[in-house]
């Protein structure tokens, strides 16, 4: 089908200029449109209009009595929680994610090991939402697999000082479960890019398995390593399903901070207080995600 | 013999220290699925074992019992559908194009694809709303068009792996070959360039089914009904069913990125 008119276009176009730069001028931008029309309309008009309501009122008046809102003491509490959780799961995941690579170092990387744990990664990082949720309930809920064999084989009560979690507390081993993978898929690359002549050259002058990874290995490893933790704790940062899953009541940590100012049903204008919590993660992931940038950079000067 | 010269060295570990991290943490991870697989078998959420939460399943009345979520299971594969076209019809042909014809475009594109991971879900969604209500004007509220927004969702996952793949062909040769022979450029990008493409593609393809498959965050504010919201909807009146559907769900997302590091293999023996 496609045969057929590509000798005659070719044969017919007239100028040869047209035929030597086919891609050429405004034909060529015209084609970067609907990419730039998307994005404008499904990107950056949501993120702006997502920002900019924290700046309005109901009437649609200048205030920012909403950005001030952010400085109640139970807001702040959601942020500092939303820090936290994303701060201790970002680095017990980064530590626990490393060791995992670390084993996984010189495994054939098209073997069934490393294909599986690939794949299982991805799924976890990527995918659970509100089924890590799930699992959660079914392992260690009130009437859990994990909860009940520790109560009656082991006499532990997890939840002796109350059931934790369906709150803040109980996001840390939900989290954990998406960040270790998330650490799997980001930084095996980085380990990956360790050469071999390295290790040989450092043998060769004498140096020793500590010494290799001391002076050698960790120290390139570095950048990477805390370029991934902070891409673990924007992930954790801004997960909601997991959480809205978990924690139905409540606003505990910001993003449901947020669910609680959209559906809110009995204060009215808190349509605006979301724009500004909004607004607030915002500037939070922008400062993370560009500490993640500046050590990525500093990361692909080892892998050329 | 590289690997046991590489062990004496010391850039790897040995073969205790590795498999004692791998089953310890493999153990660790494997007990949450564990816990779902013994969770759909219980009678009651306490005690005894049954096989009808499976069985249930397969019966006449399982069509209309869960009709709700077979319906939203359908609203996500079309979900999933069209936000696999929007990647192939608006994002590829614009990779294409700036791989070839901008290259100073290269770093500003990979930036704009990146923006996603900054605005989280729940940020994109309150101002998702408004814009929303224009779309609802313009096609209607058809469960499809949330695609639009998953499009976006999707973004740097598909533009890393078609990145992957345009990096490793060398598209420019292959362009200018194509033009010494004097074919159009029509005719280079349906027979020669998109073919070297297909792996990239067809990662980027089953990376954005497993994350569509895996959204709730803008389908549960925007009021929409897909896999992730009806599960959770089920899961509050039976909570056996909502968990057999998500162990389903995982299985199926993880043979779909099992078969994209097959893709990813294969490249690297043919070349």
């Amino acid at each position: 089908m496609t045969d057929a008119p590509a000798p005659v276009s070719a044969s017919g176009d007239a100028g040869t200029t047209s035929r030597r730069h086919p891609l050429r001028g405004a034909v060529a931008y015209i084609g970067l449109t609907p990419f730039a029309a998307y994005v404008l309309l499904f990107l950056a008009i949501p993120t702006t209009l997502a920002v900019g309501t924290g700046f309005f009122t109901d009437e649609g008046e200048l205030t920012l009595a909403n950005i001030e809102g952010l400085l109640a003491p139970n807001v702040l509490q959601a942020f500092w929680s939303s820090i936290w959780v994303s701060a201790v799961t970002a680095v017990a995941g980064a530590i626990i994610g490393a060791l995992v690579c670390y084993a996984m170092l010189g495994m054939r990387p098209d073997g069934a090991v490393r294909s599986f744990v690939d794949a299982a990664s991805g799924v976890l990082a990527q995918f659970g939402g509100v089924m890590l949720a799930f699992a959660f309930i079914a392992t260690i809920g009130s009437q859990g697999l994990v909860r009940v064999w520790m109560q009656q084989a082991l006499g532990i009560d997890i939840y002796a000082d109350g059931n934790w979690l369906y709150q803040v507390p109980g996001l840390l081993p939900v989290y954990l479960y998406f960040q270790v993978p998330l650490m799997i898929i980001t930084f095996m690359p980085a380990l990956h890019g360790l050469k071999t002549q390295w290790a040989e050259a450092s043998a060769t002058l004498g140096g020793t398995r500590l010494t290799y990874w001391t002076r050698i290995a960790i120290p390139v490893l570095a950048p990477s390593f805390l370029g991934s933790l902070l891409l673990l704790f924007a992930n954790a940062f801004s997960s909601y399903a997991t959480a809205a899953a978990l924690i139905s009541q409540g606003a505990q940590i910001v993003p449901l901070q947020i669910r609680s100012a959209l559906v809110s049903e009995t204060v009215l204008g808190r349509e605006n207080m979301a724009g500004a919590l909004a607004l607030g993660m915002i500037v939070i992931m922008v400062i993370v995600m560009w500490g993640y940038s500046v050590l990525q950079s500093r990361t692909s000067r080892w892998q050329r | 013999m590289t690997t046991r010269s590489a062990v004496r060295i010391g850039a790897e570990p040995g073969r205790l220290p590795r498999t004692l991290i791998l089953v310890i943490v493999g153990l660790i991870m494997a007990v949450p699925i564990i816990g779902m697989i013994e969770f759909t078998f219980r009678a009651g959420l306490s005690g005894g074992y049954t096989l009808d939460h499976w069985t249930g399943l397969v019966d006449e009345d399982a069509a209309r019992t869960y009709r709700g979520l077979f319906q939203a299971i359908g609203n996500s594969l079309v979900l999933a559908v069209v936000t696999v076209a929007i990647v192939v019809v608006i994002l590829l042909p614009t990779m294409i194009l700036v791989h070839l014809r901008f290259p100073r475009l290269q770093r500003l594109l990979e930036f704009v694809c990146i923006i996603p991971i900054t605005v989280p879900a729940i940020v994109l969604v309150v101002g998702l709303a408004p814009v929303y209500s224009v779309v609802v004007k313009v096609f209607g509220s058809a469960p499809w068009t949330l695609a639009f927004a998953y499009g976006i969702t999707v973004l740097p996952y598909a533009y890393r792996a078609i990145q992957a793949n345009l990096e490793a062909v060398d598209m420019r040769t292959l362009f200018e070959a194509g033009r010494t022979l004097s074919a159009s450029w029509p005719r280079i990008l349906w027979h020669v360039l998109l073919p070297n493409l297909r792996r990239g593609v067809l990662a980027a393809s089953f990376i954005s089914v497993a994350v569509v498959l895996g959204e709730f965050t803008i389908a549960s504010f925007l009021n929409r009904s897909n896999l992730q919201t009806a599960l959770l909807q089920v899961s509050k009146s039976d909570p056996w069913v909502a968990t057999i559907f998500a162990l389903l769900a995982l299985l199926f997302a993880f043979i779909l990125l099992i078969s994209i590091g097959r893709l990813g293999r294969e490249r690297k023996s043919s070349s």
